[in-house]
């Protein structure tokens, strides 16, 4: 299958500190790729190199085909993000956040207007439409990033953890949503330290101190460390042990 | 381009919900002028004087040296006539030329009515405002102790005419001269002030990062989040010289598009400056310092308060570089002294170059990628 995503020995340093650690994998068009790992492991700044919102400091990757180094802005035209931190502006209604994304990615304003009804109506978000971001709640908020950021229909979509901080059905209804996109042939590549949202991704690479320390099917990862489920697996992984399954 | 329109939109109803927003637009121009017109209150020292002593008599050597010995004045020359024609007026030598006429003592002595006369340069309206004003007092104590002491009482008492060398200007209105200026400092501070808060406000929030991952490009960006202040900008430049003419009756001698005409590439110096410093801050209190810091600078070296032709050497040479400096120049020029667009190029010239600087590094220095 074709690959969206390629990462050969990606490394970024803060100084001294090495964030991410030659990391090497990639995702194929239409996955749902979910990227493990404790707080601090280099998720997120890993993430941050691959939308081109950092530069890398050595090592190669491309995005649908374009380079991390030197193309950052073609590779924006291709994707959707949701960052870790709510960024969608709350001073605006959500109609007014559907609207500027929707225009700032070349939407026409009929497209806005079709997209942006079925949004709200797939949600069931019509009695807060009018409403400004702030005085909508965080489990809302974060279906709302998701649709905005995929409003456009991106090749792929970066989301930072998305589910952080909701509740199990709020999250439940989030995972919905993440594979209708895929369904429609979207790649995702999705970012958590819940170890059981391991289970719904196709393939999965767990990050350990900026380095990828696991990488493969939910399923490989288990019977290779003989593992119940993906938190005894993290923990094998969290010891020392190793498993890349090329 | 298309998504400019959406740009726009978005900035304008973000700008226009901040609740803080109205009270900065409307109100702090009219307080701003009401407060700082009639607060500027100055004291002049050593103001050059020139004394023409027609009559050269020990009563006329008795007034120069009140003033000689004042540290209010500092006398440049004391002659028998008028020698120059008030030449050092028109060279900015001096500031006041006090003129004693023939038969001062003789008509004094016999109870006569006389009168001294004094030239003022009245280009810089509050110096020469206090200079007149110092020149009388000193007359008035002249006749009041020296005088009645003597016996010499004067029926009308002793009166001066003043004329004035530059014709504009001439009530000696020192707000008229201050106004124009405080209008440049305050659509400055305000377009300084709002650029600056604005793009590391959407720092702190982190909205800047679901703005830089999409493909918005850097001159968008940029122009999206200066147009919106450019507007204000405009508007309350519009609102000020308004309240300028209404309550303060400020003189308006030349035409008004040259002003206009210059603010709309003056403010996109400020804006631009704004927006770099923004760009350049990881806080808000970062920015607002820097800001302050520049705004500062520029006001000491504007002309506003102290005239530049006052300042040291290195000074002078300093406020070349201040584009407060220009608008001032201009406002001053046009409104009270008429001038044309002819007069003023070389300011446009420079302020333009300057605009395409400052924006082109406001682009330049906005990061996408960090
Ligand atoms: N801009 C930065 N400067 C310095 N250190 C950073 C920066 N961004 C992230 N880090 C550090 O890199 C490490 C990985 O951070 P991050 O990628 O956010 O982890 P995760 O998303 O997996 O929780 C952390 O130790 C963090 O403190
Ligand atoms: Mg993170």
């Amino acid at each position: 299958m074709e690959k969206i995503i390629e990462s050969t020995e990606l490394t970024k340093t803060f100084g001294d500190f090495t964030a991410v650690n030659k990391i090497t994998f990639d995702v194929k068009k239409g996955e749902i790729f979910g990227f493990l790992g404790a707080n601090g492991a280099g998720k997120s700044t890993a993430m941050r190199m691959l939308t081109g919102l950092l530069s890398p400091t050595s090592g190669a990757a491309t995005v649908a085909g374009y380079d991390v180094f030197t193309e950052q802005e073609k590779i924006k035209k291709n994707i959707g993000y949701m960052s870790q931190k709510f960024s969608l502006y709350n001073d605006l209604t959500l109609m007014e956040n559907i609207t500027f994304y929707g225009g700032i990615y070349g939407l026409s304003n009929t497209q806005i207007k079709e997209r942006g009804e079925k949004l709200i109506e797939r949600l069931d978000l019509g009695n807060i439409k009018k409403k400004l971001l702030k005085e909508v709640p965080l489990g809302w908020k974060q279906k709302i990033a998701f649709s905005v950021a995929t409003l456009h229909n991106p090749k792929v979509v970066f989301l930072d953890e998305p589910t952080g901080g909701v509740d199990p059905i709020t999250r439940r209804q989030f995972w919905e949503m993440i594979y209708e996109k895929a369904d429609q042939g979207m790649t995702v590549f999705v970012t958590t330290h819940y170890m059981d949202e391991a289970e719904y991704c196709h393939r999965i690479s767990m990050m350990v101190h900026g380095e990828i320390h696991g990488y493969g099917t939910p399923k490989e990862l288990k019977k290779e460390f003989n593992a119940q489920n993906m938190d005894e697996v993290f923990i094998h992984l969290a010891r020392g042990d190793q498993y890349n399954l090329k | 381009m298309k998504r400019f329109k959406f740009i726009l939109q978005k900035e304008f109803k973000q700008i226009f919900r901040d609740k803080g927003m109205l009270p900065i637009i409307f109100l702090m121009p009219i307080m701003q002028l009401m407060v700082l017109s009639f607060a500027a209150t100055f004291d002049v020292h050593n103001i050059n004087m020139e004394i023409i002593d027609k009559d050269q008599s020990s009563l006329s050597q008795q007034l120069i040296s009140k003033y000689a010995s004042s540290s209010y004045f500092n006398i440049l020359q004391n002659t028998p006539y008028d020698a120059d024609n008030g030449e050092s007026l028109q060279t900015g030598e001096a500031v006041i030329i006090l003129e004693i006429p023939q038969d001062f003592e003789k008509n004094i002595i016999h109870h006569q009515p006389t009168q001294l006369s004094a030239k003022v340069d009245a280009i810089d309206g509050m110096s020469a405002g206090v200079s007149v004003n110092y020149a009388q007092s000193i007359i008035r104590d002249f006749q009041d102790n020296y005088l009645q002491e003597k016996g010499l009482l004067l029926k009308n008492g002793l009166k001066i005419n003043i004329s004035n060398l530059n014709w504009y200007n001439n009530s000696l209105n020192y707000k008229f001269y201050m106004v124009p200026g405080l209008l440049v400092l305050l659509v400055s501070m305000i377009g300084i002030f709002l650029t600056s808060m604005n793009i590391v406000k959407e720092k702190e929030i982190g909205t800047i990062e679901q703005l830089n991952v999409t493909p918005i490009t850097k001159a968008e960006f940029i122009i999206g989040k200066l147009f919106p202040f450019w507007c204000i900008g405009m508007f309350v430049l519009s609102l000020g010289l308004s309240i300028a003419k209404l309550v303060f009756d400020i003189p308006i001698q030349g035409p008004l598009s040259i002003v206009f005409a210059f603010a709309m590439i003056y403010l996109l110096v400020v804006l631009g400056l704004g927006l770099i410093i923004s760009t350049l801050s990881d806080t808000q209190q970062q920015s607002m310092f820097i800001a302050w810091f520049f705004m500062i600078v520029f006001v000491l070296l504007s002309g506003l308060f102290t005239p530049i032709e006052n300042m040291p050497g290195w000074a002078q040479d300093l406020t070349l570089l201040n584009p407060v400096r220009y608008f001032i120049e201009i406002m001053r020029n046009v409104l009270l002294k008429g001038a044309s667009w002819a007069d003023v190029k070389m300011n446009f010239f420079i302020i333009g170059i300057y605009g395409i600087i400052i924006n082109a590094l406001a682009v330049l220095l906005y990061r996408k990628t960090n």
